[in-house]
């Protein structure tokens, strides 16, 4: 398998130490002033030149968010968050508007290249006239919308998409564009007083992207949004809207990094999925945002709020996650099951390293009939790490027939890290089936010892055992992907063994 | 040439080997056999470096290589495989991969070319035919819901394919059926040859009446007691190590 090999690269590349993408791009920055209250609300909104419907809708949720007390039920301790000593707004000053492509700064292009990011891409980031349309040699196509800190920079592949009626920009362009469906839909899966953070975004968001796939239309390519916090300061809160009418179907991946700082850093973003009769939307992360060093010192609060709904008959949600960084990730991608024989799924694979902590799983509601979830949960952990899977499976008493099936696997590595498992199952249904596995192991010195005498190092061993581990949740994700997430499993677990 | 002199080693404080002499020669395949507790899985654990076996004296050497200093995977770069007793499960890990992985990894340390998926997938089907081995085996995970047999196999499948200069077996013999027997022995019969050497630890002459040795040592408290021919294996098997070791 190729993918072994690259993972054996990446752990020799990094073996420098250091976290790969902690460099920060020189680019002129335009703020909104520090500190949060309604004339920063205004201030977003006005950037954007939004209509009046959503500042109502901005302020309101800004509103409750001010009623509102930070949660503190998850199993994640950090010094209380001042949101009065941050900035709300950034945006690259050079790309706010990129009208074309060829307007995009050649900073942000170099930023690109620097992560990798799979643009064939690259040249139509660059502006090379024609190349919006041919995908790189041996590639799969990915259409890709960036979003650098709060704007989204570049939509590539519109052209194509567009033949098949597919929508995919930048949410603020989707505002404008077509407003009667994110009028409908904004908030219909999130509402703005669904949490702390969820109401925060709403107020605060500043871009993300906008999925719509007309009836009956399988999306000819991978859809993706590459997230990337670079401004000193400001949080990032982007917004995801992805609709998938009747009979339609989309796979789509958002990928992040950010660089390196020393001060921690807030990311609280909301997707809402929704699917139709017989629409399937799969929605893979892979997430790396800085961890923090070593000491715990510095990196991303990922505070997240994602959820779908299958309003459909036979309507499917899937998703697929592998959380490397982040000091803090606290996450729960959700499926509400309406639709009769709708199916959610839940892969997740979380790796806590060094001061890391995770809390992260999901829940499933269950409310139409024959409705059907399955959640996979693998949590490493390592060095200092802790690492929680909650999860809650509902199931109403309409939902006759209702099947789940849960199993969660922690793996320790070291004796000073923790793994805990928190399932909640709420089943009001006498005719639901609900399973849960769990298992708690560790990477055996035996393992080890065998790998090495068949002359692997001792990183490549557990690269190879850790991939191991996971490879239920890897094979979910699309094959490009599944290279990159387990290339970032063995970076994320450098130094935790030895 | 493996060459051990004055080799001590301990567990956790207690002495296991009490200095063991042994000389190997290039091209030789040499038994040792003991009693439970005499310090065999030690010896094979030392040779091939794993944690929590302290070496307190002696020396090893391979082609005039101190080996004790080297980590277990510089000691398999160098040719040393150490067939378990128990191989171990890797859950989620094919077979093919892990086969690849480690191939490739040796062949780096030594600072040969990788060998790409399609020459592996060539390379493995040939040896697996040469030992009669069902193709599925590299599809499965490594050694997981693998029989005792199928276990042993699958050692014997990577020693085919990493084509070690010395091989030690670990009891290898154990929990076999005679069939599985054959196997392994068909494994390390088919390496011999004037560049390789095996050092078959067992504690049944059985398994030499397939794998005929070159020589026989036997080993009681620590250390070499006895060495002969191969008709030693079968004095032992006649009269018991009791008698005959003494």
């Amino acid at each position: 398998m190729p993918a072994v090999a690259e993972t054996i690269e990446a752990v020799q590349s990094v073996t420098e130490g250091g976290y790969k993408w902690g460099f920060s791009t020189d680019i002129e920055m335009e703020f909104a002033p520090k500190g949060l209250n309604e004339d920063i609300v205004r201030f977003i909104s006005a950037k954007k030149n939004e209509p009046a419907w959503l500042l109502e809708w901005r302020l309101k949720a800004f509103a409750i968010w001010q009623k509102m007390e930070t949660p503190v039920w998850a199993a994640v301790q950090h010094p209380p968050i001042d949101f009065q000593d941050a900035f709300y707004y950034a945006a690259p000053t050079n790309a706010q508007k990129p009208k074309s492509l060829d307007e995009v700064d050649p900073e942000l292009l170099k930023t690109y290249a620097k992560l990798g990011i799979p643009l064939k891409e690259q040249a139509i980031l660059a502006g090379v006239e024609g190349a919006g349309d041919t995908p790189a040699e041996g590639r799969m196509p990915i259409a890709v919308d960036a979003v650098f800190d709060s704007v989204s920079v570049a939509t590539t592949f519109k052209d194509r998409l567009e033949k098949d009626g597919i929508i995919f920009c930048s949410i603020s362009e989707a505002v404008h564009k077509h407003p009667e469906l994110v009028r409908e839909y904004l908030g219909s899966v999130v509402p703005q007083a669904d949490n702390f953070y969820a109401a925060l975004n709403s107020a605060v968001f500043t871009d993300g992207s906008f999925v719509y796939i007309p009836k009956g239309v399988r999306c000819p390519m991978e859809l993706s949004t590459y997230f990337r916090i670079n401004a000193k300061g400001p949080g990032l809160f982007e917004r995801t809207l992805i609709l998938a009418d009747a009979g339609s179907h989309v796979s789509y991946l958002e990928g992040c990094t950010a660089p390196q700082r020393d001060e921690n850093q807030l990311h609280a973003a909301v997707v809402e999925l929704v699917a139709l009769d017989d629409a399937t939307i799969k929605y893979s992360t892979v997430q790396n945002w800085y961890p923090g060093d070593a000491e715990g010192k510095g990196g991303i609060y990922n505070f997240v709020t994602k959820r779908g709904a299958c309003r459909g008959a036979r309507s499917k949600i899937s998703w697929t996650q592998v959380e490397t960084g982040s000091a803090i990730t606290w996450k729960y991608p959700s499926c509400i099951l309406l639709g009769d024989d709708s199916v959610g799924e839940f892969y997740s694979v979380a790796i806590t390293n060094n001061r890391q902590q995770a809390d992260t799983g999901t829940k499933m509601f269950h409310i139409g009939r024959n409705t059907k979830s399955t959640i996979v949960s693998k949590g490493i952990s390592a060095g200092r790490g802790q690492n929680t899977y909650r999860g809650l499976v509902r199931i109403s008493p309409k939902a006759v027939g209702a099947r789940n099936f849960t199993q969660c696997d922690s793996l320790l590595i070291g004796d000073q890290c923790g793994a805990h498992t928190v399932p909640y199952i709420e089943n009001r249904c006498m005719s639901a089936k609900v399973e849960h596995e769990a298992t708690t192991s560790r990477i055996a010195e035996d393992q080890l010892f065998y790998c090495r005498q068949r002359g692997l190092t001792e990183e490549e061993a557990v690269g190879l055992i850790v991939n191991g581990f996971c490879r239920e949740v890897l094979k979910e994700l699309p094959m490009e992907f599944a290279v990159e997430a387990q290339k970032l499993l063995a970076i994320s677990l450098e130094g935790s063994v030895g | 040439m493996l060459k051990i002199e004055g080799l001590t080693a301990e567990i956790d404080g207690k002495t296991i080997l009490n200095g063991i002499d042994l000389e190997l020669p290039t091209g030789e395949v040499h038994a040792i056999m003991g009693p439970n507790g005499s310090g065999k899985s030690t010896l094979s654990y030392v040779l091939s470096g794993r944690e929590g076996y302290e070496v307190t004296g002696g020396s090893v050497t391979f082609n005039g290589i101190d080996i004790l200093a080297m980590e277990p995977e510089e000691r398999a770069a160098t040719g040393l495989f150490l067939a378990f007793q128990y191989p171990v499960e890797l859950p989620g890990v094919g077979n093919a991969n892990f086969l690849r992985t480690a191939l490739n990894a040796q062949r780096r340390a030594r600072g040969e070319p990788e060998v790409d998926a399609m020459q592996f997938l060539k390379l493995a089907r040939a040896k697996m035919k040469a030992l009669n081995m069902p193709e599925d085996m590299l599809k499965r995970g490594v050694n997981v819901g693998f029989s005792g047999g199928e276990k042993k196999r699958n050692d014997v499948l990577q020693m085919a394919l990493l084509e070690p200069k010395l091989a030690i077996l670990d009891e290898t013999d154990s929990g076999l059926d005679i069939d599985a027997l054959k196997i392994v022995a068909d494994g390390v019969n088919a390496l011999r040859g004037p560049a390789f050497s095996a050092l078959v630890i067992t504690h049944y002459q059985r398994l030499l009446n397939y794998i005929v040795p070159d020589r026989v040592h036997v080993l009681m408290g620590g250390r070499i007691t006895r060495s002969g021919g191969p008709e030693l294996a079968h004095e032992l098997e006649a009269q018991g190590y009791g008698q005959a070791a003494a």
